[in-house]
């Protein structure tokens, strides 16, 4: 009742209607941000609550139900892309042993009191989560499109390995609100762990590619 | 029981050594291990505890939850899971199945609610009364159709805000429950993704809970089942009977609106 006289005071007043018009939707969003905050324990350590916090991209892709506008996409991607960090040797092309490895790892970074992960437990890519990979491994997703043969089909070429290195550290820098992580952006995988996951997929002696 | 629980094990054991066969026959044993399940569910069990304990005299007031009211009346259990979340005028709140029935232990039977809410969730060895009456609750509802229209203004507000819940990205890895939830016919892993967003996604999802999960040994709510959601999403948890748990049901509710219940169910 209290809200429709405001909005009614609003309609009347408002020097814009425009502006009155866009103000119910703007305050849902605040609201739900209020509510959704409020609803962790106040006991949580400071750190677990920092992961509720959005950067502009979150933001914005949460705004636009992860399918923004071409102007709000180009805007995303370019910020994104600049904040790829490569390796201090340069080399971007590691060991595909260690990235099959990677790839299949799904444990790490669970917190909370119900059943949070042990202290140290190792990260992977958990890449096979959503992904079809090696022919071996049938038990993938299928969230992201397959993956079987990548190099196979796009060969080694430095522009191939750089592009995908660059798309494992920030998946949105090449498509703005994918479903995929920015794993480098979030230290969630070291540049040296990139670059194993990018060898599992381009080194034509990895189960990728060969099999 | 014993004979079913060691085929459930061999069954189990058949899928795990299914990464060796090929894709589709490695689905067809889910299909029959699923099928197998549902044959016996051990829900039933928590069904009938709950049952005894909806109508036994308990706590500092030594009153049943008989005279409880889900929202269709005092006492009324028939269809009110399918009804749920709702405004409720007495609390001026919209509550869920749990935080109604955590209302009605406290307001009816005089406990605490941080006594009725320690154990909310069973642990081996530890038994949850709330998952008990939350499946008899539930099962009161089988064979009904959800119906969480969300015609008051403040179930309305709710929806609007388990939308913008479940499609809100943060955390280490951008999830939201959208990525996981928000296509057809994906998979994680070998595990089927429902998409919640449409009727018929939604439907499955919610029709199917309060559910026996084989892989706990436990019934999990739907309070804990969103509240691993967010585990996974590697979010910190929410609290139990917080309201962006409530409005997360509230939006799923209302887009499963019109599904028939089939409660308790069973999952891996």
């Amino acid at each position: 009742m209290n809200y429709r006289l405001i909005a009614l005071a609003l309609i009347t007043f408002a020097p814009f209607p425009s502006l009155a018009q866009s103000k119910p939707a703007g305050d849902i969003a605040a609201q739900a941000e209020q509510i959704f905050r409020s609803s962790f324990r106040e006991d949580n350590p400071s750190y677990w609550m920092k992961r509720l916090d959005q950067d502009d991209t979150m933001r914005l892709c949460s705004q636009y139900k992860d399918n923004p506008p071409p102007r709000i996409r180009q805007k995303i991607e370019k910020a994104e892309m600049a904040s790829v960090r490569y390796p201090v040797d340069g080399k971007l092309i590691g060991d595909w042993k260690e990235g099959e490895k990677l790839a299949a790892v799904g444990t790490g970074g669970h917190i909370g009191f119900i059943q949070p992960d042990p202290p140290g437990r190792v990260r992977g890519g958990n890449c096979y989560a959503c992904h079809q990979l090696a022919k071996k491994e049938v038990a993938y997703g299928t969230i992201g499109p397959s993956l079987q043969h990548f190099g196979k089909l796009r060969g080694n070429s430095e522009q191939i390995i750089k592009y995908t290195y660059d798309k494992i550290y920030n998946s949105n820098a090449f498509t703005a609100c994918t479903n995929m992580p920015r794993f480098g952006l979030h230290n969630w995988l070291t540049p040296e762990q990139i670059t194993h996951i990018v060898a599992f997929l381009v080194d034509p002696e990895s189960p990728v590619n060969k099999d | 029981m014993r004979a079913r629980l060691q085929a459930v094990l061999a069954t189990t054991a058949l899928v795990l050594a299914g990464s060796a066969l090929a894709q589709d026959s490695t689905m067809d044993e889910i299909a029959k291990y699923r099928e197998m399940l549902a044959d016996g569910n051990p829900a039933e069990l928590f069904e009938l505890k709950g049952e005894a304990l909806w109508k036994k005299a308990r706590g500092p007031k030594n009153a049943s939850l008989e005279q409880c009211d889900m929202g269709l009346g005092p006492g009324k259990l028939d269809g009110a899971y399918a009804q749920l979340p709702r405004y409720f005028p007495d609390t001026r709140k919209v509550m869920d199945v749990e935080s109604r029935l955590v209302h009605c232990m406290v307001s009816l039977q005089g406990f605490k609610e941080e006594d009725v809410t320690r154990q909310w969730f069973s642990r081996p060895g530890k038994e949850s009364d709330i998952e008990a009456l939350v499946t008899y609750i539930g099962a009161k509802s089988n064979g009904m159709k959800i119906d969480v229209p969300a015609r008051h203004p403040e179930e309305a507000r709710m929806a609007k805000v388990g939308e913008y819940i479940f499609y809100r990205r943060s955390g280490p890895q951008d999830f939201s429950c959208s990525i996981c939830h928000g296509q057809n016919d994906k998979r994680i892993r070998l595990q089927d993704l429902g998409n919640l967003t449409t009727q018929a996604g939604a439907g499955v999802a919610m029709s199917t809970w309060p559910s026996y999960r084989v892989s706990q040994g436990a019934v999990w709510t739907m309070q804990r089942r969103l509240i691993d959601c967010m585990r996974q999403a590697r979010w910190p948890e929410p609290k139990y009977l917080s309201d962006s748990v409530i409005a997360l049901q509230v939006y799923l509710q209302k887009t499963a609106s019109g599904t028939v219940m089939q409660t308790p169910g069973i999952k891996r």
